[in-house]
């Protein structure tokens, strides 16, 4: 029921810059609620970004917030929570930011285990340049830069977490705002760095060169293409190839780096009295 | 004696409403429609139809990208008893 | 007078003084000839509950150390020539967000890998110009080992001080050099800090020029603010208004040239009567001290020029220590940076003349003499 959001936002910087449909709006009532639900306060939250359309987001919400260069707000957030590991840090960053020019600071991110939380909002598309092919344009769908139909093959967000060792992996889509809050807050939850992927529609700048230039077209077919994880493991690589798997994937502990890093300290100091 | 049903109220901030329609999408019971606002980016807004078939799912909400929408519960009203 | 005589390398001063300033965190990636600076630094700083931190590239270390002083610590990153390169998309955004850090470039051989494990002094023009966009920084060139010490100690001074990014250039020869060193009792340092807002958290805005050209700086989580790369107003969102963003940028600018005299800080030899000037810095500096003092003994008048603040400029020392002289000779290693901004500064009254070298060779105090004898 009617969530109050007015506290968490920047009333005056909105309406805010996103296309009409876009899910990115979406993806931020669902952070903000995970944060209430929480029950931190404001000025405890950090949320960092890169460059992108998902990355204007700190713009309109109510916390310490930071829009960084392009790909690198995980460095950034990492500088953050190493100088503050009692505070708590977000990222949100799109496909294009997070796993082509930070593909490096995200599976670092995922193997140090800081107690950070990664949303990636993937929309198979760079939005704000003008719609180039990015690591997660499906095979065969036009880009600006793959006029022709991509050739390349992809990134699987999860997957690549999973790999690289984070410990709270989820997906969820556009689709299923109460999820995508749901597995938000467990990844803040969770003690350690935490990768949640949220598919979305830019029917502008993917839609519009693949037949779906409406929003609840693209939504669509994306809703077509979710299988619950549950559903999908009974299912064949070739049955998967283009769906959606959502759910949650990993929910693990590891040693987290801050409090790795402390106890060295404790370690350090004790032995120098 | 049948538990009331329970009812409910929708605003619509006109504002922040870019008419992208995903709420009237997403609402299983048609309350909600278009109307023309040729101001309006997609020259359109959302507005309440029929109130009375909200059955306060909240996803018109939870979906909407712009928070132009929210969802009440309005209180039961302590109707006289009489029946 | 507590001062206490020690032995290290140029890389092993940086780090002690870093600590002797303040500095709480470090951010960095394995480089030759810096790597020493990180090895210490994550020696130290547990010892100060302050924070360590070996990234996964030059552009993550750069991107934490600005992080982490936005969180309120004093923030250092070291590198060289090709990792400084790296470094200078996110220098720009501290720049631009206006973030106290200090970086560290001791310079190679270049460009590309060069000679990782020769002196250089090519990277001063990058140091001043690299990242994109009208924006200002301060170099600093110390030469000898207790000048690494204490300009260490004033790049934290000026960065807190001013809001930005100082670059503390080393070379080859002063990172890897070895010697006494006299070590200042810390008690005995001027230690400058950010100014800090006095109004309360809902009031602050991270960029309000009422204050004058350094805002109070906030720290995240005390005085919760928004700030971008994107050009932004005094509220720290973006902004295209031509007056503001016009105004930002001055405002930057004038925060390093406006305080030039407060900056500059040279050190002379028998300048006061020199008919031939030499400039030099860094290590080149320090031969050039010897070639001048061969010099005198010669009975030729010169002088040498050795500018610890390398940016902003020392033009009018320069000008004038020119006018009065009857050639200048510049001596770096790189086939002709700073030269060109002495000739600027000269402005014509004075030939100028180079001693340049780009082999990984230092250049050595007779081949400056060489050319002193030549033109005085």
């Amino acid at each position: 029921m009617a969530f109050n959001y007015k506290p968490y936002i920047r009333e005056d910087k909105f309406p805010n810059i996103w296309c009409p449909g876009c899910g990115i709006g979406i993806l931020m009532k669902a952070i903000i609620r995970a944060v209430h639900k929480m029950g931190w306060k404001r000025e405890d939250v950090a949320l960092v970004s890169g460059i992108g359309c998902t990355s204007r987001m700190p713009g309109y919400v109510n916390f310490n917030t930071l829009h960084t260069t392009h790909g690198r707000a995980l460095a950034f957030a990492t500088g953050i929570k190493h100088a503050r590991p009692d505070k708590h840090v977000i990222v949100v960053s799109g496909d294009g930011d997070a796993l082509a020019i930070g593909g490096n600071h995200f599976i670092h991110a995922c193997r140090r285990n800081i107690d950070i939380t990664l949303i990636v909002l993937n929309n198979m598309i760079y939005g704000m340049t003008g719609g180039q092919v990015s690591p997660t344009t499906p095979a065969g769908y036009r880009a600006s830069t793959m006029p022709y139909g991509n050739v390349e093959p992809n990134f699987d967000t999860v997957n690549l977490a999973i790999g690289a060792g984070a410990t709270y992996v989820a997906r969820s889509t556009v689709n299923n705002p109460a999820l995508m809050e749901r597995q938000i807050k467990e990844g803040l939850q969770n003690k350690g760095f935490s990768v949640i992927e949220v598919v979305s529609n830019c029917h502008i700048q993917f839609g519009r060169r693949n037949k779906m230039g409406d929003q609840l077209v693209l939504r669509h077919w994306i809703k077509e293409r979710e299988v619950p994880l549950r559903k999908a493991k009974d299912m064949s690589p070739e049955e998967l190839e283009g769906k959606f798997v959502i759910g949650t994937f990993v929910k693990k502990t590891r040693p987290e780096y801050t409090e790795e890093y402390a106890k060295m300290v404790e370690r350090v100091k004790g032995a120098s009295k | 004696m049948a538990k009331p049903k329970k009812k409910f109220r929708i605003e619509v901030n006109e504002e922040w409403c870019k008419g992208c329609v995903i709420c009237v999408d997403v609402c299983p019971t048609n309350v909600l429609d278009m109307k023309d606002m040729l101001s309006k980016w997609e020259g359109m807004v959302v507005y309440v139809k029929d109130i009375d078939k909200c059955i306060g799912c909240d996803l018109c909400e939870l979906s909407c990208p712009d928070f132009a929408i929210e969802v009440y519960e309005v209180p039961q009203e302590e109707e006289a008893q009489s029946g | 007078m507590a001062k206490r005589l020690e032995v290290m390398s140029g890389n092993e001063a940086v780090a002690r003084a870093a600590i002797a300033a303040g500095c709480r965190f470090y951010a960095g990636y394995p480089i030759t000839p810096s790597s020493e600076i990180a090895e210490k630094m994550a020696e130290l700083l547990p010892k100060v509950d302050g924070k360590f931190i070996q990234m996964e590239d030059e552009i993550a270390s750069m991107a934490a150390a600005t992080g982490a002083s936005l969180a309120g610590l004093k923030s250092m990153t070291a590198t060289s020539g090709p990792g400084f390169s790296l470094k200078q998309e996110n220098l720009g955004f501290a720049s631009m967000v206006e973030a106290p850090v200090v970086i560290v470039d001791v310079m190679r051989g270049g460009p590309s890998t060069g000679l990782p494990t020769f002196p250089a002094q090519g990277d001063v023009m990058q140091a001043i110009w690299g990242t994109h966009g009208d924006h200002a920084v301060v170099v600093l060139t110390p030469g000898t080992l207790e000048e690494v010490y204490l300009e260490t100690v004033r790049a934290f001074n000026i960065a807190e001080k001013l809001r930005t990014p100082v670059v503390l250039l080393l070379d080859e020869i002063i990172g890897h050099m070895t010697g006494d060193v006299m070590i200042p009792d810390d008690s005995e340092l001027e230690i400058i800090d950010r100014p800090k807002p006095t109004v309360p958290p809902e009031e602050y805005l991270p960029y309000d020029d009422s204050y004058g050209d350094v805002p109070p700086m906030g720290s995240y989580f005390e005085y919760p603010f928004h700030t971008t790369g994107l050009h932004h107003d005094k509220t720290g969102f973006p902004t295209t208004n031509p007056v503001k963003c016009g105004a930002l940028i001055e405002r930057m600018l004038r925060k390093v040239f406006g305080n030039r005299e407060w900056l500059e800080k040279n050190v002379e030899h028998y300048t006061e009567d020199a008919e031939i000037l030499v400039f030099a810095f860094g290590s080149t500096g320090l031969a050039a001290e010897v070639a001048v003092k061969w010099a005198r003994e010669q009975g030729i008048k010169a002088g040498l020029l050795r500018p610890l603040t390398l940016w902003p400029f020392p033009e009018k020392r320069v000008y004038d220590l020119a006018e009065k002289a009857k050639a200048v000779v510049v001596a770096e290693m790189n086939l002709g940076m700073m030269i060109r901004e002495v000739e600027r500064a000269v402005r014509g009254v004075t030939p100028v003349y180079g001693v340049l070298k780009a082999n990984g060779q230092p250049i050595e105090p007779p081949e400056i003499l060489a050319k002193i004898k030549e033109v005085a």
